[in-house]
């Protein structure tokens, strides 16, 4: 019996096991000249991982009492966690070497992390979930403040940790509210508690739960952390922010509504429209001033939220299927758009200013070409992937019934292609500056910008076959 | 007698004060973490009321979990104030402003 449920979580525990090893290891031995090597290691890990729990079958299987779920949903999302972090892991390795902050805690707060996400879509009852939750959430705290000689830095790390704990708090209060009036911490025993109607206490709790975790996939009104933690951490480790995290706390904030409050959507749908108008429309119209391109990335990370929200306030399972669909292709067009903010430099320091990127065109006309590509799917041009990532929100929000939501969705789209087609605009017919980029020729990025922008234009065959997946995954989870 | 809705009444002034306490507070980092701490055991009494009222273990325990967490985080959150403290000098909340969002 506990043997078949050590089974079901053996991936975690050798994640775990893993990284408490690396720390040891490199604190008894080599210390930060093992980094490199780690960096390697890890990604290789998480990327055999992933092979793995991909190719696992056997249907809805619970471990602990049905403390962990380990569902074709599940799989779906630690698939993309692990591939997305592996990913920034290989591209940071590089940048953080030549500015000497590649330390070996970094792969191992990574893969800490990873964990915690990986437990956090695979939690079947509050317990688990806040401890999850937790995890990752405490060593994306100090990942955030990993330069703990740089300023920016730590204050980013400050106010991310001051708010994150904020947000747990809200959480917290939340899961107790519900444990009172649900009478268990249980996903099936609250959801069988909601479908007989929501008492008053229930709601509240339900309402602080979602508070909580808008606070971690940065939706209206819970974003005001995000831009300044984009900025002020390392941009390598934005790029993680920006990709596994919320992809993590959006599949957790599906399971927690259709596992513990399915019997209840039309509670819920409503709050969850609204986050979701809120962040397209912020997202799109706050980003236009911005300069700084990691600035921007966090207003565009905050609409592509609002986007996958619309999904999950359809409350179908076609919009669960869509919000799985989104995220995917949100997070590969994050990578490749990441691999480049990584090779913007100018005599070997970072620039993060979008007016640096003059005629860049002139000088590298095949990444230019790829950032447009990236760019025009990032704003939903057709007939790029993100297009379509889009018409599946939009369509699972009109059969939900949220027309409005839909329509809105679309006039705020057309709002935020604007700060995209700037980026592209002084790519091609800016001026050419004196303090324009140079250098940034790293293999690991450029390889990555260029999968990521073919994946954007090959992926409109038949989007490498996500959907069908995404539908197993929507379907273990609504029913 | 005191019931259970004198429990969660205490509870919920300490978490609003706690929050207050994060958002009005404009002195002193460390008093953030105080707050924080303040809404993290005001969950807790709610857990350990719920549990005792409804005869159920299972408050308790995650309880026990929440205590865990809130010791690592309280930790993790003065390392981070210390490397703040060595680059700035400060630790006002009027001071952490070099990014304004």
């Amino acid at each position: 019996m506990i043997s078949s449920d050590f089974n079901v979580i053996l991936p975690e525990i050798l994640l775990a096991v893993f990284a408490m090893l690396a720390m040891l290891g490199a604190v008894y031995t080599g210390k930060d000249k093992l980094a490199p090597m780690l960096v390697w290691v890890t990604s290789a890990i998480f990327l055999a991982l992933a092979a793995w729990i991909g190719t696992r079958q056997g249907g809805d299987v619970t471990a602990f009492s049905g403390m962990f779920i380990d569902d074709a949903f599940a799989r779906f999302a630690k698939v993309t966690i692990l591939v997305s972090a592996a990913a920034v892991l290989l591209m940071s390795e590089g940048y953080m070497e030549r500015r000497g902050i590649l330390r070996f805690e970094y792969p191992v707060l990574v893969s800490l992390a990873a964990v915690g996400m990986m437990m956090m879509v695979s939690a079947g009852d509050l317990m688990a979930l806040y401890m999850g939750l937790e995890l990752q959430s405490l060593a994306l705290y100090v990942v955030a403040s990993l330069r703990r000689d740089n300023a920016k830095s730590t204050e980013s790390g400050l106010k991310y940790f001051v708010l994150g704990s904020l947000s747990s708090g809200l959480l917290l209060y939340g899961a107790s509210l519900t444990y009172g009036f649900a009478g268990t911490t249980h996903f099936e025993g609250i959801v069988a508690v909601a479908s007989e109607g929501v008492s008053l206490g229930l709601l509240f709790g339900l309402v602080l739960l979602i508070s909580g975790l808008a606070f971690k996939i940065s939706a209206v009104p819970f974003h005001m952390w995000t831009p300044d933690v984009y900025e002020g951490a390392p941009t390598p480790v934005t790029a993680f922010f920006a990709t596994a995290p919320k992809m993590a706390a959006m599949a957790l904030f599906a399971r927690v509504m259709h596992d513990a409050f399915g019997g209840a959507v039309g509670d819920w749908s409503q709050v969850v429209a609204l986050l979701s108008l809120l962040s397209m429309f912020l997202g799109s119209i706050a980003a236009i001033g911005q300069t700084n391109i990691k600035r921007l990335m966090a207003y565009s990370s905050i609409a592509h939220m609002g986007y996958a929200l619309m999904g999950l306030a359809s409350g179908t399972q076609f919009g669960v299927q869509a919000l799985l669909v989104y995220m995917a292709i949100y997070v590969t067009m994050n990578v490749g758009t990441f691999a480049f903010i990584l090779s913007m430099e100018r005599d070997g320091e970072p620039v993060t200013d979008i007016r640096s990127l003059g005629m860049y065109s002139k000088r590298e006309p095949g990444k230019a070409l790829a950032v447009l590509v990236l760019m025009f799917s990032l704003a939903g041009v057709p007939p790029l992937v993100g297009f379509f990532g889009k018409l599946y929100v939009l369509r699972a929000a009109y059969e939900g019934g949220l027309a409005w939501l839909a329509i809105a969705g679309v006039v705020a789209s057309v709002i935020g292609a604007y700060y995209y087609l700037r980026i592209v605009y002084y790519m091609y017919f800016g001026e050419d500056r004196e303090d324009a980029l140079d250098g940034g020729r790293s293999p690991v990025l450029s390889g990555f910008l260029m999968a990521s922008a073919l994946i954007m234009v090959l992926g409109v065959v038949n989007l490498f076959g996500i959907e069908s997946a995404a539908e197993a995954a929507a379907a273990t989870l609504v029913n | 007698m005191i019931g259970l809705e004198h429990y969660l009444t205490v509870a919920a002034v300490l978490f609003v004060i706690g929050i207050f306490g994060l958002f009005l507070n404009r002195k002193n980092v460390i008093i953030l973490l105080m707050s924080i701490e303040l809404m993290l055991l005001s969950v807790n009494i709610n857990m350990v009321a719920f549990s005792s009222f409804m005869g159920d273990l299972v408050g308790q325990v995650f309880t026990l979990f929440i205590l865990t967490v809130a010791a690592a985080e309280a930790a993790i959150g003065l390392a981070i104030l210390v490397c703040f403290f060595r680059n700035r000098g400060t630790i006002a909340v009027e001071d952490v402003n070099m990014m304004k969002g």
